[in-house]
């Protein structure tokens, strides 16, 4: 094959998002220690309720240890040489996008999100996260009008207290699992949204994370409840400069539905990947549940993987009321030398509970991607019903594709489906597509989006198109 | 048809190529011009299939001597994707499944990038279905084969009727089917013929490759190529498709036993 056309150049297409935006920060100094802890919480001036949770996981996580059953491999994390608290200089979150430093404002320009004005997405609310802090949130006086409030977790602590507290740590506990208890101790912001009782909110809310500090870890906390009958589609996107260390992210996701309430969650990750040797890259280490709490009540999870040098990751449903719906719809793109260990896990808790998981694992370069889902089947989730799908995809042939699906049942009315697939992209296929006058790149592209397509149709429909392009971007330079 | 003063479409020259370290070509001349109808006929491992993959730009065949020009143009230089656009079609021996990818999109997508090398507009969804559904009568297809993904769960006859209609959209100069016969009953035999037949023009040429005369009992070559060793050791008109049918391959062996020797 002439080199104009090897899949090889294809991937190997530059991370686009890679730049520093230079601004001022202020950091606290490294390390990791109850004084840090009691430090970033004085920093953001929180109430008592808080600071205690904070101090309980802290002293949590001293006792646990980093998993290490997943199929992944890195050297150890020293977290005593991490920052954990980095924010933009600038004293107070702005009343108006008038007064927040023009270089924020350009750094998500930049990266597709602009949030003045004239210029903002017409129906997407967003808040952008950089590094630690929230800098802003668009449409929250139109939101507000319908009760929605749609804010950074920060400022949710100082003005929603009550329902931070009723809410916050009740669907992954501090002590979950080593990373959540991290990220519980030492959270900067996040997103909080609540959707009171009986609204369907206007529009689609979106937050934008970007990390900038080369040494900073993320940690960020989302929290979403939906009311009695409240509803609401939510997506979350992410990207990081390129520095040839690792850094981690380990974010903490919490929904929680009520009675007839839905939310409907998609992520698009694309954090920076680390260089085509594994130099580099985000380990993105993250713990992301609903709670469908009330009956009727429904939580979907819509995943796009494509960036971080690590990715651990396990949306989950713990599927409580009755007749409650969870979904995981997941493409996980890995290529070069970027590790997957990704999944769901779908706990049936009450009767006729339906859960249904498809997920699309897309290995290229030498990477490798699992697949890893628990669906769990409690004594009294009688009618109890999943169905779930797994397929890979390997392009070239020295990526590796792995799928552990754990499936107990308690209960023997309970129907249970899997099924799995494997394919490969050959040079045959791409050949044909070829012969027929469609150029290497747009082969390629059609075969994958196709792969995709069942993931790919859950997305909100702004970011469908952007999927796609995505993956094509990242899969330039990896097939030939 | 012979013309003498037909446009010479496509004209190769001492063509050598290999696949891995295996030389499979050794110096194959060859010369097509418009409206001609030419069958390669060849046992298995003559080179003919090899022929035709290197002619629509295979990447795993390397070119090692030789040239072919197409209208012209030098083809070996080009992408397969180009050669397919500037009207080189190759009707696969075994077309491949693509299980995701829309029958009727990817129909749709090389139709126009033929269409906009021509210079034609592009056509949309809705004036693409009324082209689609013109050309399928040329195969007697059932217009529900769009709907599936590309080849995926399609029977052999059902393969190589998409890819003549594929051909019938794509209005190809030099149309390659290699082995279209293969694998077919007669009644599929008669049908993707009869497309094959109905696409023949004075403006453009086929190029058959087969093993069998009963291809040739449907469709009628002017010139008939018997390949061997990597070479074309005879030409003739459609009467040597029958000599080989009586008298079998075996003249052909000790010919090239005899070409080799020397």
């Amino acid at each position: 094959m002439s080199s104009s056309t090897s899949v090889g150049d294809l991937v190997s297409q530059p991370y686009k998002y890679g730049f520093v935006t230079d601004i001022e920060t202020d950091k606290i100094d490294k390390g990791l220690s109850e004084d840090v802890v009691r430090l970033i919480s004085s920093k953001k001036d929180e109430p008592q309720f808080l600071l205690d949770f904070r101090l309980r996981a802290y002293k949590q996580w001293l006792r646990m240890e980093e998993p290490d059953w997943a199929t992944l491999g890195h050297p150890a994390i020293d977290y005593q040489e991490m920052i954990y608290y980095a924010a933009p200089r600038q004293q107070e979150k702005k009343a108006s996008l008038d007064e927040v430093d023009p270089k924020l404002l350009e750094t998500f320009e930049k990266l597709g999100i602009p949030l003045s004005e004239q210029k903002r997405l017409s129906n997407v609310a967003v808040d952008a996260v950089f590094d630690s802090v929230s800098i802003a949130t668009t449409y929250r006086e139109k939101l507000a009008e319908h009760g929605v409030i749609f804010c950074s977790i920060s400022e949710a602590v100082k003005d929603h207290p009550d329902l931070i507290e009723r809410y916050l740590g009740t669907v992954v506990p501090s002590n979950d699992n080593f990373f959540a208890a991290l990220n519980s101790a030492v959270f900067s912001d996040g997103s909080f949204v609540f959707i009171p009782k009986g609204v369907a909110c206007p529009m689609e809310l979106s937050t934008y994370f970007r990390i900038n500090s080369g040494d900073t870890g993320q940690f960020e906390r989302t929290l979403i409840v939906a009311e009695e009958g409240a509803s609401v589609s939510y997506l979350e996107g992410c990207t990081a400069p390129m520095f040839d260390t690792n850094q981690l992210h380990a974010a903490v996701v919490e929904l929680v539905t009520l009675d007839d309430a839905s939310i409907k969650y998609s992520t698009v990750q694309n954090w920076y990947a680390g260089d085509e040797n594994g130099v580099g890259g985000i380990y993105n280490f993250v713990t992301k549940r609903g709670h469908c709490r009330g009956d009727r009540s429904h939580i979907s999870w819509t995943q796009v993987e494509t960036g971080s040098a690590i990715t651990w990751k396990y949306p989950s449903c713990v599927l409580q009321g009755a007749d409650s719906v969870g979904e995981f719809y997941s493409v996980a793109l890995t290529n070069n030398l970027q590790q997957a260990d990704t999944g769901t896990k779908m706990v049936h808790v009450g009767p006729r509970t339906r859960s249904t998981i498809v997920s699309k694992g897309i290995s290229a370069g030498r990477s490798s991607n699992s697949y890893r889902g628990l669906v769990q089947i409690g004594p009294k989730a009688t009618g109890a019903r999943n169905y779930s799908q797994c397929d890979s995809m390997l392009i070239g042939d020295q990526a590796a594709a792995n799928t552990y699906p754990y499936i107990r049942s308690q209960q023997p009315e309970a129907s249970v489906e899997h099924e799995a697939s494997t394919c490969r992209i050959s040079a045959d296929q791409l050949f044909y597509l070829q012969s027929r006058g469609i150029g290497f790149e747009e082969a390629v592209s059609m075969m994958v989006s196709g792969f995709c397509r069942d993931v790919f149709n859950q997305l909100p429909m702004e970011f469908a198109a952007e999927a796609d392009k995505l993956l094509a971007l990242k899969l330039e330079g990896s097939v030939g | 048809m012979i013309r003498p003063d037909a446009d010479t479409l496509l004209e190769i020259v001492d063509l050598q190529a290999r696949v891995e370290d295996k030389p499979i070509l050794k110096g194959v001349n060859l010369t097509i011009k418009a409206g001609e109808i030419h069958a390669v006929m060849g046992r298995n491992g003559s080179g003919k299939s090899t022929l035709s993959k290197v002619l629509a730009g295979h990447p795993a065949y390397t070119v090692t001597g030789g040239s072919v020009l197409y209208r012209g143009a030098n083809l070996l230089d080009l992408e397969p994707e180009q050669r397919a656009r500037l009207g080189l079609f190759l009707g696969f021996q075994y077309p491949v499944e693509i299980p995701g990818v829309s029958n009727l999109e990817f129909l749709r997508v090389s139709t126009n990038a033929r269409r906009g090398e021509k210079g034609e507009e592009e056509l949309d969804t809705f004036a693409f279905e009324d082209l689609v559904r013109e050309r399928l009568q040329v195969v007697q297809m059932d217009p529900a084969f769009l709907e599936r993904s590309v080849n995926e769960g399609f029977s052999g006859g059902e393969k190589k009727r998409n890819e003549i209609l594929q051909m019938a959209l794509l209005d190809p100069l030099v149309a390659i089917l290699d082995e279209t016969d293969s694998g077919l009953d007669i009644d599929a035999l008669r049908i993707v013929a009869g497309g094959v037949n109905h696409l023949a023009s004075p403006d453009n040429a086929t190029l058959l490759i087969t093993h069998y005369q009963r291809l040739l009992d449907v469709i009628t070559p002017d010139y008939v190529h018997v390949m061997a060793g990597g070479r074309i050791l005879r030409t003739g008109g459609k009467e040597l498709a029958l000599e080989l049918e009586d008298r079998g391959y075996d003249w052909v062996d000790q010919e090239l036993a005899v070409l080799e020797v020397a």
